[in-house]
């Protein structure tokens, strides 16, 4: 018996009387949803993925697109979503695979966050024009001050470890070259060597032409282990153990052989077209104390010149995790939310595994915090910040500073069709297409992920500067300067914030 | 001349004797001594007219709040903000005073013998012939001329060199000038403030503000005219453009 | 807004409380009358050697005989007694206040290098956490606060400070927006040797009590001044800063100036900033902080509150307004505007 086929997810039509029949969207699309038949546009919208690159492109405005255009029967269940996995599934026999991050409507505590700002008791201060310190230092901190006293000359005893230095508390995450191009990600490279912080490398490696921003970027070691070296090592800026991806807590990762092209191959050190698979552990990482040794093997081999964090997934336990984590060398744990985007992750897994990323930083503060140790590491947040605003709030909760991930590839085109596991992002992203890639221009690309980032620290400082703070330490973990608007008691329980007007 | 009216203010609250003031002046008295002031605020608040009130001790703040007119003359320091969105007349204090001295001034001078604290001539303003003036003998802390929009504030760091070293001169100035006795050093300027060079034609037109200045505290003004000077103005009138972008 | 007044003798010699008490009243225009307060150091030399616990009852039964249990339980009660209070009129007595002159037991706390001092410290949180109708408001060695709700000299007149002589004093008068007309939101704030006056609002608040918290202090006042003498007690005390150093914590130079430092200093405060980021302060305040060696003044890094200092011989004042301080002493010679965040110290020299 045949399921015959389910209804189009996008339909795609050409206003006639606007269109010049220029082509460009013949051309853009790399999923093949234009052909030209006797000069005549045709059209087969089944291929689309409202990826934008036609609309964009069209100068006439003359493309619409509709999502949806077949209803099925409404049923408040059995959404249009959970008929077609089944009839997939039923089809297939196998796991669904997703792109982008978790999918599922749950409610977004960052919007019911609420901000403070000052009103006659204490002025606010313009970011502008007075000083307004953003500078953030991500790694260990010592407890307390040592120092000698000599004829009232005082001589540091504390020394510092080595710490990475942010203009603003906000770093590009880890998106390996493989995932995504290498065009994208000389965009971040640049962009963030020109606003002074940092990108991840992912755990694909480095390729050569990333060395000159090496400096500015954090490098990952994985369960896969691709492309580590020592070179590798000693190039990042710091480095970062992958343990855990807010969109697929528990699972590893698989980078399909068909994006691993020449340069990847060679990136990630593993023979060309075969598929590059990331175990779910590090097989050297079977409890805290062998994490504990990868980061002090980490430091040993760098000569403890790198700071070290941890990546996890904030998942049930996350704040003792975290404090496990903590009591090791590690300088950071980064904590990667529910809403964390990736190239492709199990349906089942995006959608429903781990917790939003607002309620671990508070629960991994809260914790570090009790046990007196909260300001010897630093916390990096992740997994779908969208804004300065979700930004502030995440430091407001607790956190040092956050990765921004799917905000940096919408700033280089990426429409959040969710198809990048295809390999043919039409932006040029998330595909290793050479006439693909090409589509972006690396110095078009960075102006544009800096001048989000700018913009963002822009807004950042004008908050700060209405809640009368002008330095990020005096945001950091101010729960004060937060109220939780119809969240649930055991939700501001978790978080310590009241309720609006409490 | 009339005998001038003296007050005795010890232990008096501000009130009754601004009220004491508004009074007199609006019965023609020119000349109003007020002895043993301390710490009373708001003297000489929105007083108009051009009688002259000599002050001995130390006023509170807003001393000549939205006054429009008179002259007050202060033997003693003063606090917080004295000229706060004055109109016109004259401030002379033979001391030292607090911090947003001159703040919003509209117009009329402000003579400070001595040193100000933060913020001094913020946001202070001109409109057609209103040009506010704010001439501080000594030295000034941060933020001096802060989103300043017009009129000229002058500093002669009597005693200090250099004559200010405190940061953020003119942060976000969009209007007017100041100008500082001797070199400062760059990094001092705020946001949207540069310095460009003090011609004689600046020297001609501060000359008759010196010359009042050390008129006022019998300081011989001649070291003054033949020194040089640093000219702060803005770099921009719009110092918001180029900040937004619409939705 | 708020008025605060401090002064030292630095060679000890002592001051009685009427000339603070005019000082203050000064500023009454800073104040509502919903709050003020003093303390005074070196009040009590027959018990110079006990912590002098200040007690707010709300009654004498079951809250009294709590504190009585906890006092005994962790050391020995040496003298107690009421607080004289004098009725005023335009004073309502909420609370009943009272005094014990304590020594704790030594040997009860372990691990720690100041055993007496942790001992009272817990004792002091302890009794404000769990008492309820009892309020620890003084702890000190020689040393009193005494606040109420109402203005400066009715305040002053309720305990008749003028019988009090101190060689430190430290005074405030408050308009309150948090918590009005509680007798335990009045300044000065104190615990153990350390007292707080405070003018302004703390921004970083938050910031600053989960630090302490996370160290082992509980904000039990409801208002941000309390951290103030828990930050002073944690680097100063348990962490051994000095003075200096606890203000350059608290309000450190801008990076952009730690950056054009000599490197020795640049390193330093740099240390000093990434040890102690949550303690910095934020928002407008000027404060003024004593222990029985001192008093140390200062203001937010932007200065957005005033602060005034005069000097006259073995005598130094700091105070919101320079009229206050020539209330005080009419005499005073040198007066002065410190800079944001630059700390004004008066030690006592032995």
């Amino acid at each position: 018996m045949s399921l015959g086929s389910v209804p189009l997810k996008y339909k795609i039509s050409i206003d006639r009387d606007q269109c010049m029949k220029c082509m460009r969207c013949v051309d853009n699309c790399s999923y093949g949803v234009y052909r030209i038949e006797d000069d005549k546009i045709i059209i087969d919208s089944r291929k689309c993925t409202a990826c934008h690159r036609c609309i964009s492109m069209c100068p006439r405005d003359a493309i619409n697109l509709k999502e949806r255009p077949v209803d099925y029967r409404s049923h408040p269940l059995w959404t249009t979503e959970a008929r077609e996995d089944v009839i997939n599934q039923a089809r297939t026999g196998k796991i669904i695979l997703a792109g982008m991050g978790n999918a599922v409507d749950y409610p977004i505590i960052f919007d019911r966050l609420v901000l403070d700002a000052c009103q006659v008791t204490n002025p606010s201060i313009d970011p502008l024009r007075e000083p307004m310190e953003l500078r953030t230092y991500i790694g260990k901190k010592p407890s307390k001050l040592e120092f000698t006293k000599n004829n009232g000359d005082i001589d540091l005893t504390t020394q510092l470890t080595p710490n990475l230095k942010l203009a603003t508390p906000l770093m590009i995450g880890h998106m390996s070259y493989g995932a995504i191009s290498l065009n994208a990600q000389l965009s971040l490279a640049k962009a963030v060597a020109k606003t002074g912080t940092f990108m991840g490398t992912g755990e694909g490696g480095m390729h050569e032409s990333i060395y000159p921003y090496q400096d500015h970027t954090i490098v990952q070691i994985a369960s896969g282990r691709f492309g580590v070296d020592i070179d590798y090592l000693e190039r990042g800026a710091a480095i970062e153990i992958k343990v855990g991806q807010g969109a697929k807590p528990g699972i590893g990762g698989h980078l399909p052989g068909e994006k691993v092209c020449a340069d990847v191959s060679c990136t990630r050190m593993i023979p060309l077209g075969s598929d590059a698979i990331s175990p779910a552990p590090h097989h050297d990482i079977y409890s805290i104390e062998d994490l504990a040794q990868l980061v002090r093997s980490l430091k040993e081999a760098t000569n403890w010149e790198k700071p070290v964090f941890v990546k996890i997934a904030a998942v049930h336990n996350v704040a003792a995790i975290a404090a496990g984590i903590a009591r090791s060398s590690a300088d950071a744990v980064v904590i990667d939310g529910f809403k964390g985007g990736t190239g492709a992750a199990p349906k089942v897994f995006r959608d429903n595994v781990g917790i939003p990323i607002e309620a671990a930083i508070a629960a991994v503060d809260q914790k570090l915090n009790d046990q007196g140790i909260r300001n010897e590491v630093s916390i990096i947040a992740s997994g779908g910040i969208r804004n300065s605003g979700d930004l502030a709030k995440s430091i407001a909760l607790g956190a040092d500073a956050v990765y921004i991930g799917t905000a940096s590839l919408i700033a280089l085109g990426c429409r959040v069709c969710g198809n990048c596991y295809r390999g043919l992002c039409p932006w040029g992203i998330a595909t290793q297409k050479s006439e693909l890639v090409e589509r972006i221009d690396p110095e078009v690309g960075a102006q544009n992920v800096a001048n989000l980032i700018h913009a963002w620290t822009l807004e950042l400082s004008e908050l700060m500067g209405a809640a009368g703070l002008n330095s990020i330490e005096s945001l950091r973990g101010n729960r004060e300067r937060l109220r939780g608007y119809m969240l649930d008691q055991g939700l501001l329980d978790v978080m310590q914030i009241d309720s609006v007007g409490a | 001349m009339a005998e001038p009216l003296v007050i005795d203010t010890k232990g008096m609250h501000y009130t009754p004797l601004n009220r004491q003031i508004r009074e007199a002046v609006a019965s023609g008295v020119k000349e109003i001594v007020l002895n043993n002031v301390l710490g009373q605020r708001f003297i000489g608040n929105g007083l108009r007219g051009d009688a002259k009130i000599t002050v001995n001790g130390v006023p509170g703040g807003d001393l000549g709040m939205f006054m429009s007119g008179p002259e007050c003359e202060v033997f003693g320091d003063a606090e917080h903000a004295p000229g706060n969105t004055m109109d016109n007349g004259v401030l002379i204090i033979h001391g030292s005073a607090g911090d947003a001295v001159a703040h919003s001034m509209r117009g009329g001078k402000v003579f400070v013998e001595g040193n100000i604290g933060y913020r001094g001539g913020i946001h202070m303003k001109q409109y057609e012939c209103k040009r506010p003036i704010l001439v501080v003998g000594g030295t000034t802390h941060a933020f001096l001329g802060e989103y300043m929009a017009g009129g000229l504030i002058l500093v002669l760091g009597i005693g200090h060199e250099p004559a200010v070293q405190d940061r953020g001169i003119g942060s976000g100035i969009h209007g007017g000038e100041i100008v500082i006795r001797g070199d400062v050093d760059v990094k001092l300027l705020g946001v949207g403030a540069k310095k460009v060079d003090f011609t004689e034609e600046d020297l001609e037109n501060v000359t008759p503000v010196i010359e009042e200045f050390c008129e006022r505290f019998d300081i011989d003004p001649k070291p003054f005219l033949n020194t040089n000077y640093s000219k702060i103005v803005p770099s921009s009138a719009r110092p918001f453009a180029g900040k937004y972008t619409w939705e | 807004m708020c008025g605060i007044i401090g002064v030292i003798d630095r060679t000890m010699s002592r001051m009685d409380g009427s000339h603070i008490k005019r000082a203050l009243s000064l500023m009454d225009e800073r104040g509502s009358g919903e709050g003020a307060g003093y303390v005074a150091y070196g009040i009590y030399p027959d018990y110079a050697d006990c912590y002098a616990i200040h007690v707010f009852f709300d009654n004498l039964l079951e809250p009294k005989t709590r504190v009585d249990a906890i006092l005994k339980q962790w050391g020995r009660i040496v003298h107690q007694e009421e607080i004289p209070t004098y009725e005023q009129p335009g004073l309502k007595k909420e609370h009943i206040p009272w005094r014990y002159f304590f020594k704790p037991f030594t040997d009860l706390v372990v691990g720690s290098t100041n055993p007496d001092d942790d001992n009272v410290t817990n004792l002091v949180m302890a009794i404000n956490t769990e008492v309820e109708g009892a309020l620890v408001f003084s702890s000190g060695k020689n040393l009193g606060v005494f606040k109420a709700s109402g203005w400066p000299e009715d305040v002053a007149n309720f305990y008749r400070i003028e019988d009090y002589k101190g060689y430190i004093w430290l005074a405030h008068n408050r308009y309150p927006t948090n918590t009005s007309g509680w007798w335990g939101g009045a300044h000065p704030f104190n615990l153990l040797d350390w007292s707080v006056v405070h003018n302004g609002e703390i921004t970083s608040y938050g910031t600053n009590r989960r630090y302490v918290e996370g160290q082992g202090y509980q904000c039990t006042m409801l208002t941000d001044t309390e951290v103030v003498a828990y930050l002073f007690d944690l680097l100063g005390r348990k962490h051994g800063l000095p003075s200096e150093m606890v203000v350059e914590a608290l309000a450190p130079p801008f990076w952009d100036e730690i950056d054009e430092m000599p490197e020795k200093k640049e390193e330093f405060m740099k240390a000093l900033r990434l040890t102690y980021g949550p303690a910095l302060m934020n928002g407008p305040f000027a404060i003024v902080v004593a222990t029985k060696d001192g008093i140390v003044g200062f203001t937010d890094r932007i200065k957005l509150r005033p602060l005034i200092v005069g000097e006259n011989g073995s005598k130094l004042y700091i105070s919101s307004e320079e009229a206050a301080i020539r209330t005080m002493d009419p005499d005073v010679d040198t007066i002065y505007m410190p800079r944001a965040g630059e700390p004004v110290i008066g030690r006592v020299v032995e």
